[in-house]
């Protein structure tokens, strides 16, 4: 890694940067122009594809891949959304992007929209991000003036619409159906797929939606091409046909107990360790790593022995954890209790369900309120059973729910109880040392807790 | 022929058939439980209780490989060649998962609320629900809201379906309901100044699969389970929409849609369904009268019969006003003893009550305004007496000259129809004899009055504007004194028993074209005649 050459923050704070001229200073819409003399759409495409980029939202879908998804022979218009309502926490990439190279995200936005023939782009913004919204916002007034964005985009018979909405906050809005219905005007419950928005998506319509993070990934592969873009991260295993690697850089959010927190670029495939150590220069006050969120909130916790644990699509999965997530590592030095983990973790989920599907609704409540007692000391050690129970039971994963956003809630239960159970039975038996053995039903600490 | 596997049963599917796996498996007589999904609203596949087991047959090799999750059979498409597993121990254990979270915060006051005896959430905990409860969640006490004039929502009953709401987005397009606040928060509500206040909106309490949205006209007065139902139409409009009228010891409390694909599909209007109270109004005639004078007599029916057949076989030239509530049995029974009294007797159709103009909905319900259920089957038998259709305000005018002396007015009619002014026209008569259910000019004039039947009352035929004739038996018997007009007019026949209505359709099926498909057996949704009227062009 000592020979990685920065490229989605190579232009952060350069000056003027969020300008048209600052980022054309330093060799902005570039890209854009030679792609739109010297290419087709389809051959765009074709090259995203062959670059093997996956979706650095969460989920590493192959981007090319969803791309070939939009029907051939559908009449249009179509549309892509850009998810940047990110609110998965311990994940601030996107801001970092939006706010300090607005230009980048726009450009790559445009070259993406060239490539799926999507007439229209909706930036989706979460309401928390003022100053992206405004960078943006006059990144965009700029392009429409260059004509770079509008009718026939620099002489070409491209044309393309761009508009950044804010949404009013709220973690399902990152779910891309959820998204689409937040951009429609509705309630952000994520709808059931099958039709995927690829088919029916935005007004019905077809519809990608990708992260800010994928689409300014997609002007450097084109910028320095494929092979450039096969170089860095993980190439595939050559034994299994199936596994398309984690290729391409990666920016990286560090947060929690480290020194230096804040957000890298280094190549897909980092040890956690290595992030954790050379960008955040170590756990902060000479203490040791108890335990890391790997990928953001969702994906639960890597345990310390477990930090050399590679930071591609696949390592964490090896580890017990949902997957890569976005790369939002979470540092929890040796003092930090386990309960306070998951009970912050259960507060957020359950606060953020959507409350459309049953099994996540409900369960995410019943896990708040079964750990908010353990916290004040009535806890059981048969909860534990039945918080595993609940956890290993939502999610699309066993296929309870529409969405991932109970996977999201299970897995921090799952991996927090299977790999610290010591510190949660200790702390039941400590604080509840008359009734930790008890079975029968208890009243509740709170009937309506927040 | 595309062939689906349903718990290793074999389904044969049409080659055009749209099915999911709850109306698959229902073919085959398996049930899948289900909150949210419902057959004339959209997919939402929320609920999570129809969770299956989803797999692919291989057509070469016979080879099954199934999916490793569970999936909503609300959204799966049964094709050639799926397999659906649905009482597997991973399907039962989700079910049960799903019966627990939503017994987690339901106050559970079964005995107070209404919807106990036909509540899903009980019949599923009952059948897929665990023994035990684990989770210790106090459950909320049952808050109540009021959302509407006729709806009353209680809130920590509901289990979030949103059946009612996607109602009111789809059906009625009035999008009153919504659902306020997030995750385990979520509850059912109404904008300040919004109340859910359509004609179609007592439909969401039909839907709603547990007691949270209450119907106020039936809130507290019946316990469901000494509810009989009984298969009906409503009167209301010329619609004709099937109902369950549900009734205890000979009282209607609700009436309730009955599902018909081929007229109303699920749902019925506030109008039809609250329209039930005049059958029991205690201004109804609850026994025949008669006229001497100015005096009035209370009649019994005891040798009544053979003197209103001697009256009108004395009084000379009859006419006969067939009233579009009488049911076409009934209708034919007195067009026919009329011709038999007099064979020149004129039959005419009675006024049919308009209001405004009909009402449609974004969902496809419409709401007539011709508010009366058999307009379209009297003028079919009045067309066969007399080669022509007779209307009402027609027959007013040529009265005069007719030399009408005995008159028979049916009514039926639930509001007033007819003014002192037309009263007067039809009056002075040797004999003028009025059949209604409530007084008016016209029955205060009358020699003779008889008591109607209401609809819940009658046995026959309603033919609605479409042609659509479907056949109803009585929901409850008539007050003390009030007999059906159809056993008066059999026994004005003479025909030997109790009057079967069915007979008559049948001797209708066979002497009046139109009717003709009603000979044969006549479905639950009842027949088309039009299919008949296009072929005896």
């Amino acid at each position: 890694m000592p020979d990685y050459e920065p490229v989605l923050l190579a232009n952060l704070c350069k000056p003027d940067i969020e300008t048209l001229k600052g980022y054309e200073a330093q060799g902005g819409y570039r890209t854009l122009r030679r792609v739109l003399k010297e290419h087709s759409p389809a051959e765009v495409a074709a090259m995203v594809r062959a670059s093997g980029l996956r979706g650095r939202g969460g989920a590493g879908f192959l981007t090319g891949l969803k791309w070939s998804f939009l029907p051939a022979d559908h009449p249009g218009p179509r549309y892509l959304c850009v998810n940047a309502d990110e609110s998965e926490p311990g994940t601030f990439s996107n801001r970092v992007l939006m706010e300090g190279d607005p230009h980048q995200v726009i450009e790559g936005t445009i070259l993406s929209c060239y490539a799926t023939g999507a007439s229209t782009a909706y930036i989706y913004l979460r309401f928390e991000y003022p100053l992206s919204f405004r960078r943006l916002q006059a990144a965009i007034d700029e392009c429409y003036a260059a004509g770079l964005l509008g009718r026939n985009i620099l002489g070409s018979d491209f044309s393309l619409d761009m508009y950044v909405h804010r949404g009013a906050a709220a973690y399902v809005c990152g779910e891309e159906t959820g998204l689409i219905e937040s951009l429609e005007g509705k309630r952000a419950w994520p709808r059931i797929k099958p039709p995927f928005p690829a088919v029916e998506g935005l007004f019905r319509k077809p519809t990608v939606v990708n992260n800010v993070e994928t689409l300014a990934c997609v002007t450097h592969i084109l910028d320095r091409g494929v092979d450039w873009f096969r170089s860095i991260g993980v190439p595939p295993n050559p034994h299994d046909p199936r596994d398309p690697g984690s290729l391409g850089p990666k920016l990286y959010c560090l947060s929690g107990h480290v020194n230096r927190p804040g957000c890298y670029e280094g190549p897909l495939g980092l040890p956690c360790r290595e992030v954790i150590e050379r960008f955040g220069g170590g756990v902060w006050k000479n203490r040791k790593a108890k335990a890391a969120v790997p990928g953001g909130l969702s994906t639960g916790l890597l345990a310390a022995e477990e930090l050399d644990t590679p930071l591609d699509f696949d390592g964490p999965v090896r580890a017990g954890c949902l997957g890569l997530g976005t790369a939002g590592v979470i540092v929890f030095d040796e003092t930090y209790s386990m309960i306070d983990f998951l009970h912050n973790s259960c507060r957020f989920f359950a606060h953020e369900s959507c409350g459309q599907c049953t099994p996540c609704r409900e369960g995410t409540h019943w896990a708040l309120s079964m750990i908010q007692r353990i916290k004040a000391g009535r806890g059981r050690l048969k909860d534990l059973d039945l918080l595993l129970e609940i956890a290993d039971s939502i999610g699309i994963i066993p296929g309870t729910t529409i969405c991932g956003l109970a996977d999201g809630a299970a897995w921090p239960i799952k991996t927090a109880i299977r790999k610290f159970r010591q510190e949660f039975e200790d702390f039941i038996r400590r604080t509840n040392p008359q009734g930790y053995a008890a079975t029968g039903p208890v009243p509740a600490l709170a009937e309506n807790p927040a | 022929m595309p062939t689906a596997w349903i718990d290793g049963r074999e389904l044969e599917l049409g080659d055009n058939e749209r099915l999911n796996g709850i109306e698959a498996a229902r073919r085959l007589g398996i049930e899948i439980p289900h909150y949210c999904w419902h057959p004339g609203l959209s997919v939402v596949g929320s609920c999570r209780m129809c969770l299956v087991e989803v797999g692919m047959r291989d057509p070469k090799t016979g080879q099954i490989s199934m999916l490793p999750r569970l999936v909503p059979a609300c959204n799966t498409p049964v094709r050639d060649g799926v397999v659906l597993v649905t009482d597997s121990e991973k399907v039962q254990r989700a079910r049960a998962m799903v019966e627990e979270d939503l017994l987690l915060r339901h106050p559970i006051d079964c005995p107070i609320c209404d919807k106990a005896g036909e509540c899903r959430l009980q019949d599923y905990h009952f059948a897929y629900g665990q023994d035990q409860r684990r989770a210790d969640i106090r459950p909320f006490t049952s808050r109540r809201r009021d959302v509407g004039p006729e709806i009353t929502l209680f809130v920590d009953r509901c289990i979030l379906c949103s059946r009612c709401v996607r109602f009111c987005r789809e059906i009625s397009g009035t999008s009153e309901l919504l659902v306020v606040h997030r995750g385990a928060h979520e509850e059912i509500d109404v904008l300040p100044q919004f109340p859910l206040n359509n004609k179609l909106s007592g439909n969401v309490v039909d839907l709603c699969p547990v007691g949270a949205l209450c119907d106020k006209d039936f809130l507290y007065r019946q316990r469901v389970w000494y509810l009989k139902s009984h298969a009906g139409v409503c009167t209301g409009c010329s619609v004709g929409c099937s109902t369950w009228i549900d009734e205890n010891q000979d009282r209607v409390w609700r009436v309730r849609p009955r599902e018909n694909p081929l007229v109303n599909r699920w749902w019925i209007c506030n109008d039809g369904r609250y329209d039930y109270p005049h059958v029991h109004h205690n201004q109804r005639f609850h026994g025949p009268r008669q006229r001497k004078g100015d005096r009035w007599t209370d009649r019994d029916w005891t040798g009544l019969i053979p003197e209103l057949d001697e009256r009108l076989r004395r009084a000379g030239r009859l006419g006969v006003v067939l009233s579009p509530f009488l049911t076409v049995e009934e209708a034919y029974l007195l067009a026919t003893y009329a011709r038999r009294v007099d064979p020149e007797a004129a039959i005419v159709l009675g006024h049919v009550p308009v209001v405004g103009e009909d009402e449609r909905f974004p969902g496809g319900f419409t709401i007539a305004a011709e508010k009366c259920p058999n307009r379209r089957g009297v003028e079919a038998i009045v067309w066969r007496f007399m080669g022509r259709a007779a209307a009402w305000e027609a027959f007013l005018d040529e009265l005069p000259s007719l030399g009408i002396r005995g008159l028979w007015v049916s009514g039926g009619y639930k509001r007033p129809w007819v003014d002192r002014a037309t009263a007067d026209r039809l009056a002075g008569q040797e004999l003028l004899v009025v059949q209604d259910l409530f007084a008016s000019p016209l029955a205060d004039r009358a020699d003779y009055v008889l008591p109607a039947a209401a609809f819940a009352e009658r046995d026959g035929s309603y033919v609605n504007r479409d042609d659509h004739l479907q056949s109803v038996r009585w929901a409850v018997r008539p007050p003390r004194g009030v007999r059906p007009e159809g056993s008066v007019f059999w026994e004005l026949l003479g025909r030997p028993g109790l009057y079967q209505a069915r007979q008559v359709l049948s001797e209708l099926a066979a002497e009046i074209g139109y009717f003709h498909v009603a000979g044969g057996t006549i479905p639950d949704v009842g027949v088309n005649l039009k299919v008949n009227l296009l072929a005896s062009v």
